[in-house]
């Protein structure tokens, strides 16, 4: 920490905070009330005070995509109390970036007593959480050397940079990849656990995944929503949830919301909520598009211009004269000679077939017509095939690419202005699918590129040897099937050395062979640029509210410590401290944006918004425009509805018993669905959410948002009364995998024979014993088999039985 | 002499609890004491008909819900010290020199808005964040609703921008305390009869 650092670090509340026109709290005056004991009553930070409270910008950087404002009040080094951003007019356009109750809650994690304070190494076996203090010359020794000698016995192959999303400053987390980029850098990986399915399957139909903002609902005559919850999933005041609000409530569209779950979305926004059987949301997507193709009300111009595969006269020469296309396949002309009508799916997808035609005609009819998906319907085993199917809905009646429509894709925004530190490339050019890495770690030499999705080599010449996790817990709890994980990595002999930075000992921390006391965001010089947030982009940026507590060290000096050792340091750190990179990035960005606030005016100012100057971002509106101009990144410039690419994956492939990839973007049922034979032995399909309480797992330990909002499984009254279950009693809900111990809410907000929890509750299990998880943590029932296309996290796709303890 | 209270506007809430949890870290509370309240309430059935589809007729909607600063409250009438008391701005307060932590306000109130802090040995509970309107902001949950659906002002100008309703389940009648409320009320409103409340093991 530089002096220049500490200087800038805040402002004494009351000077700059009356310079931005906003009254401070607390004061010591009370004449309104006159010297009642009302002030008295107010604790901590509200405390008439004379001391300097000092007030600091930051950010929320979990992963919920809403990079929401903070504003720390820090008193005698201490954090009291946490604002948002209360700047500006909030007009809606111009509005404040508000933090939700998880980020309102960070005084809570910032101060927790459970905090990792000292370097650690483990002591017991892997995962059994038993470490040892070790001194920081120590820790960089041990780093050094096991990466030394990995790299020298295995080679950067064996090196994994884990898929970790709980820090998402664009200037922290980013120099472990510089670190590791040169020292040669490390086995690549492609997709992630968000978005892994929808990722990889729309470019087969798009040649991109792209959506429209969703502030262009306000121009939408009807919306139509897959599994769409960002009113829970990114619940801060500058993103979707108040974009959808705002765009409802002055655009007055119809909405319709299609879950198995009634959940916070269609209780609060939609006029009609159609439940539904998970993962079947393509066999109803396939039904509408009969009754559309029937009763025509497909765009025929639009399909005629823009598409391929529709109908014959679009086949490419490949298909043509063979019943492959879309039309042919749909009304029952094609390979399986089975028309998709209404009633076809009702048998699948547990909607009634009258409303699957009324849900057509009314998507048929409304002109524009806005279809979003969240990314809860690819999430899941045959998570590419809907994901694509869902897109067909806009593509069949032309509302791609025009004000009011959407893609079929999940959400977009505008964006400007990112950035990250230079990382320098990966000179590894071999990758696998992100969430095969417990493969790779477990028979890594069998993977290869027709079976386990292995890019860049035909095979996997070394398995995973080390690895490196910067604030992420998916090395257990956000993974799959987290007994069988469990068992992989214990094994010391295949995956050799762990290093993990964190703030708390989470689930996977317990994994660590070297376990590393973090800084958090708002504790260091930090950055973070808007993620989806309609068309009003910004930017925050913050400096370190306290200084740094106990051994607590930033991942940045570790790594110059580090790299020190390897002989490496002035390149690593080219002579900056965190504060110089930081403005030497946003420098670098200043010269490509010369609109941007100086440094030193953002750092007075926290927070720059930009409104889109398009108004709204519409997805492929140049190509709707000019198509010829503008073609598709797709082999053939347009909007594939039939994708030889697939069809070639398909005929080449070496796909698993029960994956199924179609060239078409149709149902295709998926393993462990709701028609699997194993539906005997676990009768209940059991998808997650994303809960109010977490962002994934973030925020999993803090108490009061514990009591908000409690781990708990949604269950019906159905299902409840016919196991003898009352609402609030504990239950197990477990499978071949696992069994989670969990309070029952007895609900009718979700669809009979489906169950469901939030995802990211904190694993809590003795792994030396039974094994029964009582934290509520899904991930001890998921699978770890990867989906089709992507290869990637089935974790929505779970078939359980629950049972009263 | 104004009163002051709040609007919330049950169609823009999605039930998220940030004006909780913004109370709670201001304010410094534990869990088990909240000062603001989110009720999930709804109802509906489910069956089957005879193609063996499931039907159903759910609704939900979420209130929030602090202390209304009552015009005819019932925590000062059963306060025995006078601790509890209507201050400036129509204010209901604990004057904690005065309180005995006997509890009978917390038992009074149908919104359930005093608590007894054991811990401290008197009541706590919403002062419309006092401090803060005194210096000219919104209380802090108001500040907070990522929403906007909470506003705070005089309730006569509260009553005209967004009108009078201060009757919805699960809330008691409004003539009984005379709370200083104005609802926009939710889509879902005329089925609040046949709801319940569906979250009780949240409400502290």
């Amino acid at each position: 920490m530089n002096d220049a650092m500490v200087s800038r670090r805040g402002f004494v509340k009351g000077s700059a905070l009356a310079g931005l026109g906003v009254a401070v709290a607390g004061g010591g005056a009370f004449s309104l009330f006159g010297c009642s004991s009302q002030g008295e009553q107010q604790t901590g930070a509200s405390e008439p005070t004379e001391s300097a409270e000092q007030v600091f910008w930051g950010h929320c950087s979990v992963n919920c995509e809403g990079r929401c404002s903070l504003q720390l009040h820090v008193k005698d080094d201490e954090v009291v109390w946490v604002e948002s951003d209360n700047t500006g007019d909030d007009e809606y356009g111009n509005h404040q970036i508000r933090a939700c109750l998880r980020g309102r809650s960070i005084r809570r994690w910032i101060n927790h007593p459970d905090r990792l304070s000292v370097p650690m190494k483990r002591v017991g076996k892997r995962g059994e959480g038993k470490f040892e203090q070790i001194s920081w010359n120590e820790a960089f020794d041990m780093l050094a050397e096991n990466y030394t000698r990995i790299l020298d016995e295995y080679g950067p192959e064996s090196i994994w940079n884990h898929y970790a999303s709980g820090v998402n400053a664009s200037n922290i987390g980013s120099f472990l990849s510089r670190f590791i980029n040169m020292n040669g850098g490390c086995l690549g990986r492609y997709g992630s656990y968000s978005s892994a399915q929808i990722s990889a399957a729309l470019p087969y139909l798009y040649g991109t995944r792209a959506a429209n903002s969703n502030s262009d609902i306000v121009n939408s005559k009807l919306v139509v929503m897959f599994g769409e919850n960002s009113v829970e999933t990114k619940a801060g005041g500058a993103g979707p949830t108040y974009h959808l609000e705002q765009a409802l409530e002055q655009g007055g569209a119809k909405v319709i919301v299609i879950d198995p779950r009634y959940s916070d979305t269609v209780a609060t926004r939609a006029d009609q909520w159609i439940p539904i059987r998970p993962g079947t949301d393509a066999a109803l997507v396939d039904a509408v598009a009969y009754v559309l193709i029937s009763e025509d009300l497909v765009d025929h111009d639009f399909l005629a211009k823009y598409c391929i595969g529709y109908d014959e006269d679009s086949m490419p020469e490949s298909a043509k004269g063979q019943n492959k296309s879309y039309k042919a396949y749909i009304m029952g002309e094609g390979a399986d000679a089975v028309a998709k009508t209404p009633a076809w799916a009702e048998a699948i997808t547990g909607v009634a077939a009258d409303t699957i035609t009324e849900l057509a005609r009314e998507i048929g009819t409304a002109k524009p017509c806005a279809i979003y998906q969240g990314k809860g319907p690819q999430r899941q085993s045959n998570g590419e095939q809907t994901a694509r199917a869902i897109c067909m809905l806009p593509v069949l009646t032309g509302n791609v690419g025009i004000n009011g429509g959407n893609t079929g894709s999940d959400l977009d925004g505008f964006y400007f202005s990112t950035f990250s530190v230079p990382t320098g490339d990966n000179p590894v050019e071999t990758k696998i699918a992100t969430f095969t890495w417990t493969d790779a770690i477990d028979h890594g030499t069998d993977m290869t590129k027709l079976a386990n999705g292995v890019r860049g080599k035909d095979k996997l010449e070394v398995p995973i040897k080390m690895i490196f996790n910067y604030a992420g817990n998916t090395i257990t709890n956000q993974h799959s099937d987290i007994n069988r994980t469990h068992e992989i990595l214990q094994d010391e002999s295949k995956c050799e050395f762990i290093v993990v930075w964190d703030t708390f000992l989470t689930d996977s921390a317990k994994y660590a062979d070297l376990l590393l006391p973090d800084l958090m965001p708002v504790e260091q010089p930090n950055f973070v640029s808007n993620d989806y947030a309609g068309n009003m982009g910004f930017i925050i940026m913050g400096q370190p509210v306290t200084s740094p507590k106990f051994e607590r060290k930033t991942l940045y000096s570790v790594l110059s410590e580090v790299a020190d050792r390897m002989g490496m340091k002035d390149e690593f750190t080219e002579g900056r401290d965190e504060q110089a990179w930081l403005e030497y990035c946003y420098e670098e960005a200043r010269k490509k944006d010369s609109e941007l606030p100086t440094f030193e005016e953002m750092l007075a100012q926290g927070i720059y918004r930009r409104k889109d100057p398009d108004g709204h971002h519409v997805a492929l509106k140049d190509f709707r425009d000019d198509p010829e101009a503008n073609p598709l990144e797709t082999p053939s410039g347009k909007i594939e509805i039939y994708s030889e690419a697939l069809e070639e994956i398909v005929a080449t492939w070496e796909l698993a018993e029960g994956d199924i990839i179609n060239p078409l973007p149709v149902y295709a049922p998926g393993v462990e669905g709701f028609d699997d034979p194993l539906r005997e032995t676990y009768p209940l399909q059991m998808p997650g959410y994303h809960y109010k309480a977490r962002a994934h797992s973030s925020y999993g330990c803090i108490d009061v948002l514990k009591q908000a909002a409690p781990q708990e499984l949604w269950i019906n009254p159905v299902d409840a009364e016919s196991r003898g279950i009352a609402d609030g009693e504990t239950v197990k809900v477990y499978n071949d995998r696992g069994t989670v111990e969990i309070l029952a809410k007895v609900t009718p907000r979700i669809l009979p024979g489906v169950v469901s929890m939030g995802q990211g509750a904190w694993h809590e299990a003795d792994m030396a014993g039974d094994k029964v998880d009582r934290g509520g943590c899904i991930n001890t029932l998921t699978s770890l088999r990867p989906t089709p296309l992507a290869k990637a996290n089935p974790q929505h796709t779970n078939l359980v039985e629950v049972a009263k303890l | 002499m104004a009163q002051y209270g709040f609007h919330f506007n049950a169609q823009r809430c999605t039930g998220c609890k940030t004006c909780m949890l913004a109370c709670k870290d201001f304010h410094d509370l534990p869990s088990a004491i909240s000062f603001r309240q989110v009720y999930e309430y709804g109802g509906g059935a489910w069956s089957q008909n005879d193609r063996g589809l499931w039907t159903q007729d759910c609704f939900a909607y979420y209130l929030s819900v602090s202390c209304n600063h009552c015009s005819d409250p019932a925590c000062t009438k059963v306060c025995p010290t006078g601790a509890m008391h209507k201050g400036e701005g129509g204010l209901v307060s604990v004057d904690r020199k005065k309180c005995i932590g006997c509890g009978y306000c917390a038992l009074s109130c149908p919104y359930r808005a005093p608590k007894v802090d054991r811990s401290q040995g008197f009541s706590v509970k919403c002062d419309g964040c006092a401090s803060r309107v005194l210096a000219g902001e919104k209380p802090v949950c108001v500040e907070a609703c990522p929403l906007r659906a909470l506003d705070f002002g005089e309730v006569s100008d509260l009553r005209e921008a967004f009108g009078d309703a201060a009757d919805l389940a699960p809330l008691p009648p409004s003539d009984a305390t005379q709370p200083n409320l104005a609802i926009t009320l939710p889509r879902h409103a005329a089925r609040a009869a046949e709801g319940s409340i569906e979250n009780a093991r949240e409400i502290v």
